[in-house]
């Protein structure tokens, strides 16, 4: 590489006060002391905050959310073969134990906040994670960033949290309903035809509203054509005034958004009124465990596209070890709310050692910057958008496999195709994100 | 403006959905109506019942059996909870009463989580209500069409007991006067007794109805709840024939607002509640200064 004189002289005048005062490079934009650091960093352990929905309607992915929290801290401690092959550094993050504590936010917004706000105020929480609803995470989002403490997503789906609620403090490793519809569209047009009419079941939230946009701009795209959009309060549990309406609309495939117990009760409920006799059934983001909860009789053909699933062993060295662990620690195959929370901690102790500090503007701005140097994962390689905090990320499509074709009970899906992320992705200003200030 | 074909459609389903809503709000009101008592655990007993039901099924294989056994166990908490519980709060204010069913049913959610974990349990339809029939131009699930006639046959019955029966009449008596019913040698409090465990087997009864429609979740009855609230309400707080009446209007109001726009389809619910509770705040049925 060749240098003119200017930038020998720029560079030489860095590196002589760079020498001068050590971190000063970090220290002229990060403040020594910033939400909870340096406070909430002791010389053995560093606390994280976990706000998971363990009951009401979104319990079931929150449990499994929560094992896949407790797994990676539990393996980032221990310091095992594991954690290495993550490229971590012996025991624990940067030498301290993560102590946790979970609250039960029974998925409802505020009391994330407060849990969260408890955690911060309380215990000094390094960093916070966990949600299920993307209404909490929209709300836990805002509250780090005031707060200036790091958060990581959990489960949530919507536009919003990446585009119009974006914040500097929020990182999220799931895809976006955009993505998530514009990987599934093409496979399923390729699979169901181009000429297809649609009914669609919308909840009536964040989440619910995105993937509805996302969803019907790109199957639309593919020659669809909408027929029927039933819009129904989060929580709902007769669908029948709704289903009646999807079953008289004489569309040929039913794109089911509702989400956890809402999408079991409604597919079900489906499923009687004799809506998927009729028509096929699409699901653009899969709960975790609907799977189970419906049966392989009636999840057959469905297409979905989710975050996870354990059938990725095959593809990915440390999505084997991960689906490995899970099983052998909690006795069923992870899900991808699991995933996600083993994910999101790892990802979090590999920027804080990459950036050698647990100040949470640092650890922004590596993780900004990891474009360049993309973190190898369950999911292969991967890294957060600078201008969005979006992970750009493969996205695997599933379809339901038939009950005489499973191998094991809880061999539910096959994947269809495994989308590259990169393709997928809106750009950063299409929902409209303005991350705020560093500080 | 939605077609004929829509309008009767839901006009139908409306009809279908109120007579759930009847059965489900039964118990609360039966309660309500004859001890005086705001059981709030009626939502968790809602869940027991289909909890019950689930796993009746396990055993029996036959979701009938699986209904009357999951009657004997609901009896038996009905007996159970009014003998430890809730006769010490028959002569405390409703404050107390609303606390101690609350807490009586978090209880009973969270052994539920306790016992089978947060996620949905799958009650099959009985052999007998599976598919879809045609009704003219209507396709209507044929479990649901059963359950019309099930439960105007429960309900039906529910009403004779409680309103033609010597037990219902001392039941009543007993709320107004019932030192006046001890002297005159009538044991009052095992009346009381039975009234609440008929109350506490119609919500689980109603669980176990609809479990095989609905996701079988420890919280399934928390929305539940709710709706039962309105509908008595609707119908008039502690009124028999006002549930049935209040059920279906409620089943009618929700379903035909969804034949113009679904979204709005619980919105007009609660603002027709609001209007009657300002228009006639005792409800269709209910009198004034009662309960």
């Amino acid at each position: 590489m060749k240098l003119d004189r200017r930038q020998l002289l720029l560079g030489g005048a860095g590196t002589a006060a760079g020498l001068m005062f050590p971190g000063a490079g970090a220290m002229a934009q990060s403040p020594a002391s910033i939400g909870t650091f340096p406070e909430g960093v002791s010389a053995d352990s560093v606390f994280v905050g976990l706000t998971i929905p363990l009951t009401g309607v979104f319990s079931g992915d929150g449990g499994d959310l929560k094992l896949g929290y407790e797994l990676a801290i539990a393996q980032i401690n221990a310091g095992g073969e594991v954690a290495q092959k993550w490229g971590l550094k012996g025991k624990g993050v940067l030498g301290r134990q993560i102590r946790y504590k979970v609250s039960d936010t029974e998925g409802k917004p505020n009391l994330d906040v407060q849990s969260a706000t408890q955690f911060i105020q309380r215990d000094k929480a390094i960093m916070v994670a966990g949600s299920v609803s993307s209404a909490s995470a929209i709300a836990l989002e805002e509250l780090g960033s005031r707060e200036k403490v790091l958060y990581m997503v959990g489960i949530a789906g919507s536009n919003d949290i990446t585009g119009k609620n974006c914040q500097r403090y929020g990182f999220r490793s799931q895809q976006n309903a955009y993505m998530a519809a514009k990987a599934l569209a093409p496979v399923v047009a390729k699979a169901l035809g181009k000429n297809i009419k649609t009914a669609f079941l919308v909840p009536d939230y964040t989440y619910g509203h995105t993937v509805y946009d996302s969803f019907a701009k790109f199957s639309a795209e593919q020659g669809w054509q909408q027929v029927a959009k039933e819009v129904v309060p989060l929580g709902t549990t007769d669908y029948s005034s709704a289903l009646l309406n999807i079953a008289n609309s004489g569309a040929d495939v039913f794109v089911n958004i509702a989400f956890g117990a809402d999408a079991v009760a409604s597919t079900k409920q489906a499923e009687q009124f004799g809506v998927l006799k009729r028509m096929k059934l699409v699901v653009p983001n899969l709960s975790s465990f609907q799977d189970k909860e419906l049966g392989a009789e009636i999840m057959q053909g469905v297409y979905g596209s989710c975050d996870f699933w354990w059938g990725l062993q095959d593809r990915y060295a440390l999505a084997r070890t991960f689906v490995e662990g899970f099983v052998a620690q909690n006795k069923y195959y992870p899900r991808w709310g699991a995933h996600i929370g083993y994910m999101q901690t790892y990802l979090w102790a590999l920027t804080v050692e990459r950036a050698n500090t647990f100040h949470p503007v640092e650890l922004i701005k590596a993780m900004e910057n990891s474009k360049s140097q993309p973190y190898d994962t369950t999911i292969g390689k991967v890294y957060y958008r600078a201008e969005d905090h979006q992970m750009v990320r493969p996205i695997p499509i599933l379809r339901g496999k038939a009950p005489g074709a499973m191998t094991n009970p809880e061999d539910f899906y096959d994947i269809v195709e495994v989308v590259d992320g990169e393709s997928v992705m809106n750009t950063p200003e299409f929902f409209g994100c303005k991350l705020g200030p560093y500080t | 403006m939605p077609s004929w074909p829509v309008l009767i459609s839901q006009a139908f389903n409306g009809l279908a959905l109120g007579a759930l809503l009847a059965l489900v709000s039964s118990g609360l009101t039966i309660i309500l109506g004859t001890l005086g008592v705001l059981n709030f655990a009626h939502g968790a007993l809602f869940a027991v019942g289909a909890y019950a039901a689930f796993v009746m099924l396990q055993y029996t294989q036959s979701f009938v059996l699986a209904l009357v056994a999951g009657c004997g166990c609901m009896l038996a908490l009905g007996f159970l909870l009014e003998r430890l519980i809730i006769r010490f709060f028959y002569d405390r204010p409703h404050e107390d009463q609303i606390l101690v069913t609350y807490g009586v049913g978090i209880v009973l959610v969270e052994s539920l989580r306790a016992a089978f974990g947060g996620n949905a349990q799958r009650v099959p339809t009985p052999s007998w209500g599976q598919g879809a029939t045609q009704l003219g131009f209507l396709i209507y699930p044929t479990y649901r069409l059963q359950l019309i006639a099930i439960i105007a046959m429960l309900l039906f019955g529910l009403y004779l007991v409680l309103y033609r029966t010597a037990m219902g009449l001392v039941v009543r008596a007993g709320i107004e006067n019932p030192l006046m019913v001890g002297i005159l040698g009538i044991n009052v409090r095992r009346a009381f007794l039975a009234v609440f465990a008929i109350g506490v087997v119609a919500v689980g009864l109603a669980g176990m109805l609809y479990a095989p429609v609905v996701a079988v979740t420890p919280d399934m009855g928390a929305n539940f709840m709710v709706q039962s609230f309105v509908v008595i309400v609707l119908g008039g707080l502690g009124s028999f024939p006002g549930a049935v009446v209040g059920g279906l209007i409620a089943g009618e109001i929700i379903s035909l607002t969804s034949a113009f726009n679904s979204t709005y389809s619980e919105v007009t619910l609660y603002a027709l509640m609001a209007l009657l509770l300002v228009l006639r705040p005792q409800g269709l049925f209910g009198s004034e200064g009662r309960v």
